[in-house]
């Protein structure tokens, strides 16, 4: 079976700062880190892969910093990596993201492709459901537990927000993953080593899918989304501190609800 | 001269500190309120390649260097002195003499099942009446058709309650002192080898560390490891070796404290103020932190030389030396800013402070450091 795993290199943070201009995040300077969701994908590969044999290829979309994402899963367990990269690419919203991660999926033989439900940098959900639809897949998303594993299908239970559901879905597909599905491994000592020795991140740009890309669907030009305004949210108030016993603090919280018309 | 490591040393700290703190240090204050052996934690150490970092993947290792492996005892030693012990005594004593003096045969018979973890290595050399004096060995083994007979009592032996394979000396030419001293691949339960008492000590106390008792012990002709009469040659070379290791302990140590110490002066207030605000407190942790820079650049710089081919006696010495002080030093200054906090069990830094103070002392103390320091420069 052949995987293809879609990770994206998100920053280890909630303190995010965003371009005032742009309206995009500002990476530079913050550790980061394989987005959650997207690890657990990988883990998930790689329990196919160790179960039923499997080869795995992560593919990633970013600044070429990204590399050390793809390294890391190389040093999990993937067998290759590929990152999709070119400041064509740039300043891409999902639509235009999805899009050129699915053209250079094109590129590429599978039986299945996992990504993460959403990333923690932008909590759309929106790129994994959108490469389904540019491939032509089936899709499930919100999975979180793989059922059964067979050569041309797959048996998967969904979170809903009140029930699960267990679907049988046909292969090839592209599943999105939550990160309760799992526990990812850590990268191995020898599996470092081989990550920078024996493998390779291969390297896609614009010139190299550009026989199955449209230009005026990728980059910042290609992305139909505006961003308006982007800011940090403040705290509202500074607050008010009570050192009081119990029953006054019931007597103060319930005066300070009526005060403002919440009772 | 670059100072800046390898994108895979960096990565494999990524690694090294994720599984430190994830795996090892919610386990460090337990490991050392019950002296337990890690047991757990080593079976994963394993399972990731921890347990055969510098060694040749031909034989079962990770492929990496003698850099990588100080490296990882170091982020191991941040979070728990033990842990990182364990690692060192077995990869440093046991799977290094086996590696590097070993017949292929042996190799492959001992190399496998040591680095991936699934055996645990231990070296004795040290006994009642031989300690700094390694030359004074009372171990005797003696060849008997196609075995030899070992009899004799080592102590303090790392990791031997655990162990499943173990270097042993012993003197098979009395009349020749140290040129009559031979190494053994002893296994476990080999007739006549047992593993005695084990001590009560002050820090690394999750380590195991016991006595060895040979009583006739029964060792194959073929497990003699190296040349016949080589034995002190190979146990110094170990050692050599070895001292990286503990060297990267210490920093781990030291380093540890450093982080906790920083970490606490944020947050404890005393007369109105963060103590961070102090300037004796900035002070001391810039001192501290300089210090333990200075340790690990002593003790990377030992590491490379080794993996350079070079002879490296001299800088593992200093790294051991320089660093196993800094880190008392600085354990006892982190314990010194945490206050009456810090003499409690409640925070790490009283266990950092105990667990340093052996590095001063095993696999060469710090005056054996100095001689071999002062010898190497001529002074002698």
């Amino acid at each position: 079976m052949k995987i293809i795993v879609c990770i994206k290199q998100v920053p280890d943070t909630t303190e995010v700062k965003l371009d005032p201009v742009k309206g995009t995040l500002i990476r530079d300077g913050v550790p980061s880190i394989i987005n959650p969701d997207d690890k657990a994908g990988l883990e998930a590969a790689l329990r196919i892969k160790d179960q039923n044999g499997a080869h795995v290829t992560v593919v990633s979309m970013g600044p070429p910093q990204a590399e050390i994402a793809l390294r890391e899963a190389l040093a999990m367990g993937a067998d290759e990596a590929v990152l999709v990269t070119d400041r064509a690419f740039g300043g891409a919203d999902t639509w235009a993201t999805s899009y050129t991660i699915a053209s250079a999926i094109r590129t590429m033989d599978y039986d299945l492709i996992i990504a993460g439900r959403q990333a923690i940098d932008g909590d759309t959900a929106q790129v994994g459901p959108q490469i389904a639809q540019h491939l032509d897949l089936p899709q499930v998303s919100y999975v979180e537990g793989i059922e059964s594993v067979s050569d041309d299908k797959l048996v998967l239970r969904r979170q809903f927000e009140d029930r699960q559901h267990i679907v049988e879905v046909d292969l090839p597909c592209l599943i999105t993953v939550l990160s309760e599905l799992n526990a990812p491994r850590y990268m191995s000592v020898a599996g470092v080593f081989d990550a920078y020795r024996e493998k390779t991140v291969k390297v896609l740009t614009f010139a190299d899918i550009e026989s199955v890309i449209d230009k005026s669907n990728i980059g910042l030009a290609g992305s139909p989304t505006r961003v308006k305004q982007s800011f940090t949210k403040q705290p509202k108030a500074k607050g008010e501190k009570y050192e009081v016993d119990a029953d006054e603090a019931v007597r103060i919280i319930v005066e300070k609800l009526a005060e403002k018309h919440i009772i | 001269m670059d100072f800046e490591l390898s994108k895979e040393h960096q990565l494999l700290r990524e690694l090294y500190r994720s599984f430190a703190q994830n795996e090892v240090k919610p386990h460090a204050e337990e490991t050392d309120e019950q002296e337990r052996f890690p047991v757990e934690t080593v079976k994963l150490l394993g399972r990731y390649g921890f347990m055969g970092i510098p060694y040749p993947k031909e034989y079962g290792g990770a492929g990496g260097d003698t850099l990588a492996y100080v490296m990882a005892i170091e982020e191991l030693s941040k979070v728990c002195g033990t842990t990182g012990v364990v690692v060192s005594a077995h990869t440093s004593l046991c799977c290094g003499p086996i590696y590097e003096f070993g017949t292929e045969e042996q190799k492959r018979k001992y190399l496998p099942d040591l680095l991936s973890g699934r055996h645990i290595g231990a070296f004795g050399l040290t006994e009642p009446g031989a300690g700094t004096d390694a030359a004074g060995q009372q171990t005797k083994a003696v060849l008997e058709g196609d075995h030899w007979v070992l009899n004799g009592t080592k102590i303090f032996i790392t990791n031997a309650g655990h162990a499943d394979i173990f270097i042993i000396f012993a003197m098979t030419d009395k009349s020749l002192g140290t040129k009559g001293i031979s190494a053994f691949i002893v296994e476990r339960d080999f007739e006549g080898f047992r593993v005695g008492k084990e001590e009560k000590k002050m820090g690394i106390r999750g380590s195991s560390t016991c006595e060895l008792i040979m009583e006739n012990c029964i060792v194959p002709k073929e497990n003699l490891l190296g040349s016949l009469n080589k034995g002190f040659k190979i146990a110094m070379k170990t050692l050599d070796g070895g001292r990286i290791g503990i060297a990267a302990q210490a920093l781990g140590l030291g380093e540890g404290a450093v982080d906790e110490a920083i970490k606490y002066v944020k947050e404890r207030k005393q007369f109105g103020r963060r103590i961070s605000q102090f300037q004796n407190t900035q002070f001391k942790l810039a001192d501290m932190v300089t210090r333990m820079s200075a340790a690990q650049l002593l003790v990377y710089r030992a590491a490379m030389k080794k993996d350079s081919g070079e002879v490296y006696s001299k800088e593992a010495a200093m790294a051991k030396l320089f660093a196993s002080e800094a880190a008392s030093e600085v354990t006892r200054q982190a314990v010194q800013l945490f206050g009456g906090y810090g003499y409690t069990r409640e925070y790490p830094v009283e266990r950092m402070m105990r667990d340093a103070k052996i590095t001063e002392i095993y696999e060469g103390t710090s005056e054996v450091m100095r001689m071999v320091i002062s010898s190497a420069v001529g002074v002698n």
